[in-house]
């Protein structure tokens, strides 16, 4: 199906192309052909300390590249994937190769019409948002097409229709939505544009269709959605919520529940030189929204649940992260940030950073409903919103920049964690294979920069962990103290030297030194080789990869250990 | 035969894009800038002098690294060369909210932008942050970097200031 829209597609271009080659104005303004694209090849082996098996495919790859073409407002490009197969840890079902992303888009003054592939979101995307995340292999582009207004400054109204992409096809359910935004202060420039105080309010209704073709339930084959959002700007303080609904949805995420959702976020900051605070919280009750009832993984998804949990970028800090849960979920986060000012005890000559970071997840407090009761409605459960659930995931975590001298730089991080893996990664409650895990993290990352272009730098990480099995402790086979899921804890050192601002050489190794299973107190050790010049990188690496958990788009897919030799090519122009 | 046809021309188009001069005026596309304003990316200019465009996000170390480096610098940097810094945050509505807060507790004094959908970084063509582009009096695109190392904001400089003088900028 992709594939003859392709073909009508290319006519439109054709079309317009040759329109535009013969005019006059082309020989003066020929417009402007540009790209990028990204190459990441791996050679796996087997390594059984590790638990590594690729299979029989051994050598696996992501390619893609972007090419578009720019005239005055119109543009039009397409993007060409290729996955043969993909990496591991990458889902299965986009083996193979296509041009799933191709448009056409024209923009003249208060109109912007694209037709063929876009992304796009509403507010804060809590009702829809089709985003990418290439790294991720994220990508649920809509294809149909895309009309944005601004009949006067400060009035936005967009309309969006289309299927989304589902690997390379497309989804069996239709998105069809329209959105309003008003910014009061540019709506009202000559008069209120000198008031202090900045209001933007917005609102959108989308709806999707797909058929039922269940031979048991009746399914709602058109389901609405809608929010309404506000963001408050004056001074230093900024606030800004948005509430979101949605009509009955059975799916299978929110095991076929015919009840409405809920999600309310909100935010509010404060920030002057040198000093901030920020405050989120969310309430999320059965909001998992997708084009396909059926779909799972990060496929066809609708609508973004934002995480607020700190986004951890040392490797330990984030051994196990947290996603948002869609089916219901409490919670919030805090974060402070201070400049020790230059010249202060403290600060020294340079000054030094602190940020203090905390939050909180719950489940919602929910209670079933006896099937003999909820015959006419299949709500399946209520939620009471007076209270909340069990926990499902803390992160309190400080961490303490310094530049001590030109030369010398340190990063001092400490973080303490909480994670409900069973419910969180596995929707599951058996604790007795996914076990609650505490853990204590701390990091230390000193820079030396020991000529102008020149530096190194260390990274040393340390990850002690508890695992709870709650009234699972001992294994009702073997009697033993239970160790499923139990990996212990882990030390890594990592050194970057970069000899000049081209090059960089990489040396790793994390420790999974007291794992209760001896025969994996292994090392992961790590090399890479990496070339940089202008928009062009390329890397060599080989070693081994320890097993993860990778979230994106509110869902954790998991990365198997692997060992091998890679290579990254990524440019643009 | 299908991956080598794709490993080939990958090292293809890498080789012939050593060889491409970025050129090229900005593409058109919406960001936001701290008060929510909408703002045309086209529409970005500095009165006939340079300006650098970096992208980076709130949870990206080197990018914060590399515009903490340059901040060292810039109120020096402009005086010299009234070159102007304009941040595009690639943030989206997990860390968005974050972008005002680390902007003024690191107390940069850049033109900050939220291209919160990635449609800017998109019409950039830029693959991962931080990329820093360099922009001359005329608007056009006429250096670009990926990632960050340290010394890699004097390399900039250096450009900003040749830029300046009408000569030649190095790669």
């Amino acid at each position: 199906m992709v594939y003859s829209q392709s073909k009508y597609y290319l006519a439109l271009l054709g079309l317009v192309l040759s329109i535009n080659l013969k005019s006059q104005s082309f020989k003066e303004d020929p417009g402007a052909i540009h790209g990028n694209f990204q190459f990441d090849g791996a050679y796996y082996q087997k390594d059984s300390a590790i638990g590594a098996d690729p299979g029989s495919e051994l050598f696996r790859y992501n390619a893609f590249g972007n090419i578009t073409y720019t005239r005055g407002g119109f543009s039009a490009g397409g993007r060409f994937e290729s996955y043969n197969p993909p990496l591991l840890g990458f889902l299965s079902g986009y083996k193979g190769s296509g041009v799933p992303y191709r448009f056409a888009r024209y923009a003249h003054k208060d109109i912007d019409i694209t037709v063929g592939n876009y992304y796009e979101q509403f507010g804060s995307g809590i009702v829809f948002r089709a985003y990418e995340n290439r790294g991720l292999l994220y990508d649920n582009a809509m294809d149909g097409m895309r009309v944005i207004f601004r009949p006067k400054n400060g009035i936005t109204l967009k309309g969006v229709i289309g299927k989304q992409r589902t690997y390379f096809s497309l989804s069996p359910g239709t998105v069809r939505g329209i959105d309003g935004e008003v910014n009061v202060m540019e709506l009202f420039d000559s008069t209120l544009g000198k008031l202090k105080t900045k209001v933007i309010i917005g609102g959108n209704f989308v709806s999707k269709y797909q058929q039922d073709q269940d031979p048991t339930l009746v399914l709602p084959e058109n389901v609405a959605a809608g929010s309404g959002r506000f963001t408050v700007i004056r001074g230093g303080f900024n606030f800004n919520a948005e509430y979101a609904f949605k009509a009955n949805d059975p799916s299978y995420q929110n095991h076929y529940s015919y009840r409405d959702g809920h999600a309310l976020i909100a935010s509010t900051s404060y920030a002057t030189n040198g000093f901030s605070f920020l405050l989120s919280g969310k309430m999320i009750d059965n909001m998992s929204f997708r084009s396909d009832r059926n779909a799972t993984n990060t496929i066809d998804m609708i609508n973004y649940l934002p995480d607020f949990s700190k986004f951890h970028t040392y490797s330990l800090m984030a051994y196990y992260p947290y996603a948002t849960q869609p089916n219901g979920e409490i919670g919030g986060s805090a974060e402070i940030q201070y400049k020790v000012k230059k010249g202060t005890w403290l600060g020294g000559k340079y000054g030094m950073d602190i940020t203090l970071n905390g939050s909180m997840f719950f489940g919602t407090d929910t209670t079933g409903i006896p099937v003999i009761k909820d015959t006419a409605n299949h709500y399946k459960y209520t939620t009471n919103y007076g209270s909340v659930g069990d926990e499902y995931y803390h992160d309190f975590n400080i961490e303490i920049t310094k530049k001590f001298t030109k030369k010398l730089k340190m990063t001092l991080m400490y973080a303490n964690q909480f994670l409900n893996q069973s419910i969180v990664q596995f929707n599951t409650l058996d604790k007795e294979e996914h076990p609650d895990i505490h853990s204590n993290i701390g990091v230390i990352d000193l820079t030396w920069r020991y000529k102008s272009n020149s530096a190194i730098r260390f990274e040393g990480q340390g990850y002690f962990a508890s695992y709870d099995y709650k009234d699972k402790k001992i294994d009702p086979v073997t009697n033993e103290k239970n160790i499923i899921g139990n990996t212990g804890s882990w030390v890594s050192a990592l050194v970057e030297w970069t000899p000049s601002t081209h090059w960089s050489i990489t040396v790793a190794d994390q420790y999974n030194y007291n794992n209760p299973d001896i025969t994996k107190r292994v090392h992961y050790y790590y090399g890479m080789l990496a070339y940089i010049s202008g928009p062009t990188r390329i890397s060599i690496s080989y070693g081994r990869q320890r097993q993860g958990i990778f979230c994106a788009g509110g869902v954790c897919r998991f990365v198997p250990a692997s060992n091998g030799l890679s290579l990254s090519i990524s440019s643009s122009f | 035969m299908k991956q080598l046809i794709v490993i080939s021309s990958a090292i293809i188009l890498t080789l012939t894009s050593f060889t491409f001069n970025n050129g090229g005026k900005l593409p058109s596309a919406t960001v936001k800038n701290l008060d929510g304003t909408s703002i045309n990316s086209n529409t970005f200019s500095n009165d006939g002098k340079p300006m650098i465009i970096s992208f980076w996000a709130t949870w990206c170390k080197p990018c914060k690294k590399e515009l903490d480096a340059i901040n060292e610098e810039y109120a020096e940097l402009q005086k010299e060369t009234g070159v102007k810094l304009i941040a595009i945050s690639i943030d989206d509505a997990r860390s968005s909210g974050k972008v005002v807060t680390d902007v003024k507790s690191k107390g940069w004094t850049y033109e900050v932008y939220i291209d919160e959908n990635q449609d800017f970084k998109r019409a950039m063509n830029v693959n991962n942050v931080p990329h820093t582009f360099l922009i001359d009096g005329k608007g056009e695109i006429v250096w670009s970097h990926n990632s960050y190392a340290e010394g890699d904001e004097e390399i900039l400089f250096e450009n900003v200031k040749k830029l300046v003088k009408g000569e030649k900028i190095s790669h």
